[in-house]
């Protein structure tokens, strides 16, 4: 099932990623809408992390291409923030959690440019609004996941971007840390922000994401929430994986989900 | 034993060639590209010959550019290696550089008669010789390798966000539309040139023992990368100075006495950071 979002923040056309001959991401084709929060799920190697760097063109295409707030990648860089898997950097680096924090505020065209006033109140900000200010000084080494995970958020906040594309952000981190990202993300998203997050848990995913995109190397769905949350859909996105799925059958057959409010 | 203006020459040229190692060895600590190193310290060596075979003189650009071009051939045959054939990693590195270093090793052998090379030079270098080839007074080797550290510390002030944000997170680099590539290639031109200063001095079996020991040391301590920068070139030159008096002492080769003492200091510094710094 396949529905288009009406304002579009990001469109795919027929997005295709093959490394050594294997297709990791197949022909996908989607829209996904301007100011909400959406979801990625599928399971692991499913190609998620991929769609998103295909999307900000980190990774060659095979063939297909994708479109940023109706303009190519290249032009609405500086308006696009992405959050890397945390395991995909060295938490060792002799940087400071401010030292990362501050590079939300280098753009390629200005690495030269000194940081300004103005900056350093930004990275304030968002060192403040992630909860980390008074660890602004420690090592990065020196944190827990889940605090390795709200510095890589202040660091986008730092970037005043408006799309956010966040790759797994609550893996390893715990439900309290959880909650406080996801009502970050849902303040950004009443600030008109739009918010692409790659998830796993299919627990919170419907409470979490107004449109979900359910993938498998192929595109299975994308629409909003509530009608792509199906056993029929889950089940065939995840394939075989049964023990997740007779959790989700069971949430599914209580038909319980607390009502949503999100001011749409 | 009296310490004369050549003990000068040789202690400062010492000096001078291990802060060269510092800054792109820092880089390559930090994104664990050690074996890059000691990829390249070995593979300039055809370019080198090349360029001495060339110009007929040890001195000059020409050295530079030579051995520069062959630094960055080796980088891209590694990566044509990788992505293309589909060679693991560390089987391209060794590959490409031990068949580099061999082609150097024979055109040694060939012409050591035209140029003034032997391979025994190649393989240890020999410091000991700077206070004997002069211009204007002042060991040539000494000239060059102030010169390449002036020239690296005017790229690393000038590249400093783009080579620190695309070794810490290419990714994020790449999507605010960093050249994560080219300021890899700008790297291992650093890591070139720094290698052929330090190729004559101490040959290309230790070159490595410069560019990773001090940062790596370095990295043992610090908490943040400029730190990392100071305090590798205080190892650097601590570790020339105690290994040129340990050579002199021993009547030794310098080269070699001063990849021991980075050795040792490394050692030390692992324990102290084991039982003194633990939080
Ligand atoms: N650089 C690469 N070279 C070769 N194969 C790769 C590369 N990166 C990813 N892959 C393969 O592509 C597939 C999809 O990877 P991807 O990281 O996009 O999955 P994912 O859905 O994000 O998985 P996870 O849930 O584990 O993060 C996997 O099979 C992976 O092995
Ligand atoms: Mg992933």
């Amino acid at each position: 099932m396949i529905i288009q979002a009406k304002n579009q923040a990001i469109e795919a056309h027929n997005l295709t990623v093959i490394y050594n001959k294997k297709p990791v991401l197949w022909n996908i084709d989607f829209t996904l809408p301007l100011g909400e929060i959406t979801g990625i799920m599928g399971p692991n190697g499913a190609g998620k992390s991929t769609l998103i760097k295909a999307i900000l063109g980190l990774v060659a295409l095979d063939s297909g291409y994708a479109r940023v707030f109706d303009k190519k990648l290249d032009e609405v860089r500086d308006k696009v923030a992405y959050i890397p898997q945390r395991q995909s950097i060295d938490w060792d680096f002799p940087a400071t959690v401010r030292d990362v924090v501050t590079m939300g505020r280098f753009q390629s065209k200005g690495l030269f440019k000194r940081m300004g006033n103005e900056d350093r109140r930004i990275i304030d900000e968002a060192l403040s609004q992630v909860g980390m200010s008074s660890y602004a000084g420690r090592q990065i080494s020196q944190l827990s996941g889940g605090q390795q995970q709200r510095v890589f958020l202040a660091r986008a906040l730092a970037q005043q971007a408006e799309l956010y594309l966040l790759d797994e952000p609550f893996a390893g981190v715990d439900a309290s840390t959880e909650q406080s990202i996801m009502d970050l993300l849902v303040r950004m998203k009443r600030a008109g922000k739009t918010v692409v997050v790659v998830h796993h848990d299919l627990q919170t995913a419907r409470h979490y994401f107004d449109w979900l995109v359910l993938l498998n190397t192929s595109l299975v769905a994308s629409g909003p929430s509530e009608q792509v949350f199906t056993d029929e859909l889950l089940r065939s996105t995840y394939s075989g994986k049964l023990t997740v799925l007779s959790r989700v059958g069971d949430q599914l057959r209580d038909r319980n989900f607390p009502v949503r409010e999100n001011g749409k | 034993m009296s310490f004369q203006v050549n003990d000068w020459w040789i202690l400062l040229t010492t000096c001078a060639v291990s802060l060269c190692c510092v800054i792109p060895g820092t880089f390559l600590v930090l994104r664990r590209m050690a074996m890059y190193g000691d990829a390249i310290s070995h593979a300039v060596l055809p370019g080198l010959v090349a360029a001495y075979l060339i110009s007929g003189t040890k001195a000059g650009p020409g050295l530079l550019a030579g051995a520069a071009s062959s630094g960055l051939l080796v980088t891209i045959l590694i990566e044509f290696l990788q992505k293309k054939v589909k060679v693991q990693h560390d089987a391209a590195i060794g590959l490409v550089y031990t068949f580099l270093f061999a082609v150097g090793v024979i055109m040694v052998s060939q012409f050591a008669g035209m140029a003034d090379i032997d391979q025994d030079c190649v393989l240890f270098g020999e410091i000991a010789f700077v206070p004997f080839d002069l211009i204007a007074g002042i060991p040539r080797q000494l000239l060059i390798s102030t010169g390449l550290l002036l020239l690296l510390l005017l790229a690393l002030w000038a590249g400093y966000r783009g080579l620190y944000l695309s070794t810490f997170d290419p990714g994020f680099a790449a999507a605010i539309g960093i050249q994560v590539i080219a300021w890899h290639y700008l790297l291992m031109a650093m890591v070139s040139l720094s290698t052929v200063i330090a190729f004559e001095s101490v040959g290309a079996v230790l070159v490595i023992a410069f560019l990773v020991g001090p940062p790596a040391t370095a990295a043992l301590f610090s908490k943040r990368l400029p730190g990392m920068f100071l305090l590798g070139s205080l190892f650097a030159i601590v570790s020339s100075v105690a290994g040129y008096f340990l050579a002199m002492a021993l009547d030794a080769n310098v080269g070699g006495c001063v990849s021991l003492v980075i050795g040792v200091v490394f050692g030390i510094s692992v324990l102290i950071r084991k039982y003194l710094f633990r939080e």
